[in-house]
């Protein structure tokens, strides 16, 4: 983190463009304006709900029992904190999230070493690695499941021999095989980007002082790649932590509660036995999780996407 | 750099391995593309068959299957809320660059952390909203929601492609006494164009793939293209064939787009981030 981004002091020296070059005094209000329809509709669209679901958590509310509507207090979160199933299903998305990161991030970067050399038909390759991001992820989760993971028919069985019904009996395991195979690409083309952007310079003068590859690798590489993972790995969780589409298609979160995350636990709760109350304050104590957790991401963000320069 | 025959002879292996590695890692889509063409006994083998006559009878079953209302909404509501991203982005993302705002590291935060909001936290009060403003299984509720989805997004990617107008430009323009609408079609818009396009490219992708808002809040009228996906949920042992196809057909619009946006897809995912 405190290594050597190479970024750093070029963003930090365009700092002074927002802060002191061109801002010619009055007109706030002309200058606001064009920001301020996005900035209402991203308010209502995402905040509005939000406070909807935080209200909706103090209810008892059935949507099957009209009229079931009324102020229930902090019922719902007692409810939700001695439901062992809710633990369960947080359990399995931290599981979820850290292991489908640091797996497909690893496998990224290998992926994205050996891409960043020259070789015969390198732009068919990079465009065959990303295919599997640009598949509808539904789409994506009915293939695996089927021609992949069938205990019959699936290729997996026959490559390897037996008759393992993978979704029943690993099912956290198939759900993140393709949840790491979705998020591959994105993390190859991204860790890509920052070994192309690392100087050739530094490569070369190492290089020429007799450094080992691996030496090369691990004391010049890796630091400068260090703000690219960080992104990496802080997208890749945002998105990964709302996986719906994989467990929903493969497994409905069984066997059992197998393989119920969060989002699949608060939709069946929601969707399945219309309990809106207490679906709500679930959503509520995850949102404040997150919170928790973004607040530290966002401040690492903030380093990344520096605001005044953006990494160029 | 030296490049003795050792050392070419490591850099073919190399490749080969590369070349070998992106193969199995496409390998379900491989399969998927030659599973779309066979019948459905053909699919059903053990061991796998690799070679049969090629068949068009499952792209057939899917159109009868009432295939293409759902692509139609998918497209309707892909294309809309990509122009509502693009109208409320635009000047939200100028006002963020080029005519910075104070708040602009404000709104910049906000904007990003509406990304980090869970989406199953809204999810209930958009289906009771939906259900009383007579929005449930309606493609305008998903045109709104996803211009919603995609706007943080916009406003951060094309904000970094704002930030590459040349700022002497700017002032050169403005010296030559260019007014505003000037300056924006002669100088700024032709640097950003190619942003703007990527940007839209971006959303696209993410509109056509969306799932969660999809499925909770549509059905048979409004569905998109992955709602009719899970309707192979139901019956996945009997139509594989079918469910290749279908899984092609969904996924090629995206796949083509995605596939000529690549160079800019690291930018948009990483919100404007990275180049």
């Amino acid at each position: 983190m405190t290594s050597t981004a190479p970024a750093a002091p070029q963003a930090t020296a365009s700092s002074p463009v927002r802060t002191t070059t061109r801002r010619p005094a009055g007109g706030g209000w002309k200058r606001r304006a064009p920001l301020l329809p996005a900035l209402l509709f991203t308010i209502v669209v995402t905040q509005v709900p939000f406070l909807l679901t935080v209200i909706y958590s103090f209810q008892s509310w059935n949507l099957v029992r009209p009229g079931s509507q009324h102020f229930v207090g902090f019922s719902n979160y007692v409810d939700v904190f001695a439901d062992s199933q809710f633990r369960g299903a947080m359990l399995n998305t931290v599981l979820i999230t850290v292991l489908c990161v640091l797996l497909s991030m690893a496998i990224g970067l290998g992926l994205a070493l050996l891409l960043d050399r020259k070789f015969l038909g390198r732009s068919v390759v990079r465009t065959l690695l990303i295919t599997p991001f640009l598949i509808l992820p539904a789409a994506g989760a009915l293939l695996w499941k089927t021609t992949m993971f069938d205990p019959t028919y699936g290729l997996l069985n026959f490559v390897l021999g037996g008759n393992t019904d993978w979704l029943s009996e690993f099912p956290l395991a198939a759900v993140m095989t393709q949840i790491i195979w979705q998020w591959t690409p994105f993390m190859t083309l991204l860790i890509l980007a920052g070994l192309q952007a690392q100087s050739k310079e530094v490569l070369e003068a190492a290089q020429v002082d007799g450094a080992g590859r691996w030496r090369m690798f691990a004391s010049i590489t890796l630091p400068q790649l260090s703000r690219y993972l960080q992104l990496a790995a802080l997208l890749g969780a945002i998105y990964i932590v709302n996986s719906f589409d994989a467990i929903y298609l493969m497994t409905q979160g069984g066997p059992g509660t197998a393989s119920t995350n969060l989002p699949f636990y608060i939709y069946q709760r929601a969707f399945q036995g219309f309990d809106i109350g207490q679906s709500s304050a679930m959503g509520v104590i995850v949102v404040v999780l997150t919170l928790i957790v973004a607040t530290f991401a966002l401040r690492l963000m903030f380093r990344t996407f520096d605001v005044s320069g953006g990494v160029k | 750099m030296r490049t003795s025959l050792r050392g070419r002879l490591g850099g073919s292996a190399l490749t080969l391995v590369t070349w070998l590695i992106a193969i199995l890692f496409v390998f379900p889509l491989l399969w998927m593309l030659l599973t779309s063409f066979k019948t459905e006994s053909a699919a059903y083998t053990d061991p796998p068959t690799l070679f049969f006559t090629p068949t068009l009878e499952q792209f057939a079953g899917i159109l009868e299957r009432g295939f293409l209302p759902y692509l139609g909404n998918s497209a309707f509501v892909t294309v809309m809320s990509t122009l509502a991203v693009l109208a409320l982005g635009v000047p939200a993302a100028y006002a963020l660059s080029i005519s910075p705002i104070r708040q602009t590291s404000n709104a910049l935060g906000f904007f990003l952390s509406t990304k980090m909001l869970p989406i199953v936290a809204a999810i209930i009060p958009l289906y009771v909203i939906s259900q009383n403003v007579q929005l449930l299984d309606n493609v305008w509720a998903l045109v709104i929601l996803y211009t919603g989805m995609n706007l943080p997004l916009a406003v951060w990617m094309m904000r970094s492609f704002f930030l590459e107008v040349p700022k002497e430009m700017i002032e050169a323009g403005r010296i030559d006494g260019a007014n505003l609408p000037t300056l924006l079609r002669r100088v700024i818009l032709p640097v950003v164009a190619p942003g703007i396009a990527a940007t839209a490219l971006i959303c696209v992708i993410f509109s056509w793939t969306e799932f969660f808002y999809a499925v909770n809040l549509t059905a048979a009228r409004a569905g998109t293209v992955p709602v009719f996906l899970v309707g192979f949920i139901t019956s996945e042992g009997l139509y594989w064939a079918q469910l290749s196809a279908a899984a092609l057909m969904a996924s090629l619009p995206v796949v083509i787009v995605g596939w000529f946006a690549q160079n800019h897809l690291v930018r948009g995912l990483s919100m404007g981030a990275v180049k």
